[in-house]
């Protein structure tokens, strides 16, 4: 089963924050959900999820809660830890759901090496630095060994090589058959990384869907984000990176105050 | 890590310092003769061990298990070692219960103060859950118990200001002071019903608290009622709380305090803190019940006043100690 969301709706205090929006994903991709800050990202993904009250549908939220923790593994943007656990059993609790305990040992085991947090197991997940605890907390996602996975901003405050290291595992998730959905600020790496882009505009409303080649267009750049972009030969292969907007720019200036 | 033996060596804590609580009292009887006749002796010290001793003891574990238990899920629930029973206001209500009732008249020594203290709980478990049975957050939970706290506080002080019995007012200040003196099997078996419901559906938390240790969100998508946990926490700990104030007046800080000592030796892992915590707090409780008969046999001193001469202390030092460890 994929993730399939029909006009899907979210309404904070009146004002509507996701915005009619329709998805298909099929298993087996890796889609970068991108936009600017309040796009709607973060809430998208939840209302997918059921955590909050959505109108339209979502094939997800349709499940009752055990079910749907067995089915989709959530990564939320606050990394709380509110006890000293150590690491091992922190990763464990991702272990929660499934009812095959014989599973439990392998899964953390594994969960723990692809995320190089092995060598943590025995220390207190507060004591940890932020990077460190961003892939305990993602060993416990993948612990859970969901066919999908949901992350909000994984890679955010991780070193280079645990970015690509987190990217590269996601993508080889996706090969093997598992469906992974990230929101992702870091649009080189997400143009890397995923076979898929949805970018999210301001309203809450899907703006572009496709290749990273066909949706970091430079007019959509400047239309959603404010900045300019390109696709950039490299060694290894072509890199897309953000520029700043072209000096002529129009966008994101503050109203003139005397402009009637 | 290891969870049977810290439980087992925790156990025989209780185990030891019931038999502890037995044997002391100023009837002065040896503990040869004080075994012997508990089972089945005859005449005065029989009647004592087995009428006012045991239930003393018994009391004090329940009332333990019932303040470690509470603390623990509570602390668990809101994710915050600062919590403690007396936060939802289930106490103070209990205690308002319990003081109308002396004003009116009635014997401290009998069951009717537990009686009534059982339906102030009861009657504070209803403000709460319309309070927070509505969904909502842990902050809610903590306001509503404040409110709760602050309109019992209110009408206990309100009961003794109009007071027109002396001999009223001083009984009412004795009794919230908190102790097991003087009790017997009738407290025990009015206060048990309560509380062991409290205790089962506390116990039955630990799973649900420790997916909570990741946050709310993260809870909920891994399948955590959010709504059926707080009903399950607020319920069984305000039954536990409830009746333990019920029977024995307002004994403070083993909630707090419990969990605090033992989170580092389960691993901090909410699920196995509460076993631990229900057993370290029979084990407080009992301790500080053998220290006031010791401390002044001659003097009534007061349980809940000798936990809160110890627990602050206590309590300091080990603030102390994880603000100088950061």
């Amino acid at each position: 089963m994929s993730l399939s969301l029909r006009d899907l709706t979210v309404r904070r205090g009146g004002r509507v924050v996701v915005d009619r929006v329709s998805l298909e994903v099929a298993p087996g991709s890796f889609v970068g959900l991108i936009g600017p800050n309040g796009a709607g990202k973060t809430t998208l993904m939840r209302a997918a999820l059921g955590l909050i009250a959505a109108e339209g549908v979502s094939d997800l939220a349709a499940l009752p809660p055990a079910r749907r923790a067995r089915h989709a593994a959530w990564l939320p943007q606050a990394r709380e830890i509110a006890w000293p656990i150590p690491v091992e059993p922190l990763v464990r609790l991702g272990r929660r759901t499934d009812p095959d305990r014989r599973a439990d040992g392998p899964a953390v085991a594994e969960a723990m090496a692809a995320m190089e947090v092995t060598h943590l197991r025995d220390r207190p997940a507060t004591e940890l630095s932020g990077g460190e605890l961003a892939r305990v907390l993602i060993a416990r996602l993948l612990a859970q060994r969901t066919p999908l996975i949901l992350a909000d901003e994984p890679v955010a405050g991780l070193d280079p090589a645990h970015q690509f290291a987190v990217m590269a595992l996601f993508s080889r998730l996706a090969a093997e058959g598992r469906t992974v959905i990230a929101s992702i600020h870091d649009l080189t790496l997400a143009a890397r990384f995923c076979e898929r882009l949805v970018l999210m505009g301001a309203g809450g409303r899907i703006v572009a869907d496709g290749p990273p080649a066909q949706v970091l267009t430079a007019e959509r750049l400047q239309q959603v984000f404010g900045v300019g972009g390109s696709f950039l030969p490299t060694p290894a292969g072509p890199v897309f990176v953000t520029l700043p907007p072209p000096p002529s720019s129009p966008a994101p200036a503050p109203p003139d105050p005397a402009d009637p | 890590m290891k969870r049977a033996p810290l439980l087992l060596f925790l156990a025989a804590m209780v185990a030891v310092l019931a038999l502890a609580s037995l044997l002391i009292g100023p009837a002065g009887a040896g503990p040869v003769a004080s075994l012997k006749a508990l089972w089945g002796g005859e005449g005065p010290l029989g009647i004592v061990l087995r009428e006012i001793r045991a239930p003393r003891a018994v009391l004090g574990v329940m009332l333990g298990v019932s303040l470690g238990l509470s603390g623990a899920a509570l602390q668990g629930y809101l994710r915050n070692p600062l919590a403690e029973p007396g936060l939802i206001g289930i106490s103070a209500a209990a205690a308002l219960g319990a003081v109308i009732a002396i004003q009116a008249g009635v014997s401290t020594l009998g069951l009717g103060v537990p009686a009534a203290g059982l339906a102030g709980a009861l009657g504070g478990v209803g403000l709460i859950l319309l309070l927070a049975g509505r969904g909502g957050s842990g902050l809610g939970l903590i306001l509503g118990g404040i409110a709760v706290s602050a309109l019992a506080g209110a009408l206990t002080a309100l009961v003794l200001n109009l007071s027109p019995n002396p001999f009223a007012a001083y009984d009412i200040m004795f009794w919230t002071m908190g102790s097991l003196a003087d009790r017997s099997w009738g407290h025990v078996l009015t206060a048990l019903p309560l509380m062991g419901l409290g205790w089962a559906v506390l116990l039955r938390t630990g799973r649900d608290l420790d997916a909570l240790s990741l946050g709310e969100e993260a809870a909920a998508s891994m399948g955590v009622d959010l709504a059926a946990l707080r009903l399950k926490v607020v319920l069984g700990a305000a039954a536990a709380v409830g009746a333990a104030t019920a029977v024995a007046g307002a004994v403070g800080f083993v909630g707090l305090v419990v969990p605090h000592l033992l989170r580092g030796a389960v691993g901090a892992m909410p699920s196995r803190l509460l076993p631990a915590a229900a057993l370290g707090g029979a084990a407080l409780v009992l301790t500080a019940d053998i220290a006031v008969r010791l401390i002044m046999p001659e003097r009534d001193l007061k349980l809940g006043v000798m936990m809160a001469l110890v627990g602050a202390p206590v309590f300091l030092h080990l603030i102390w100690r994880t603000q100088v460890g950061k």
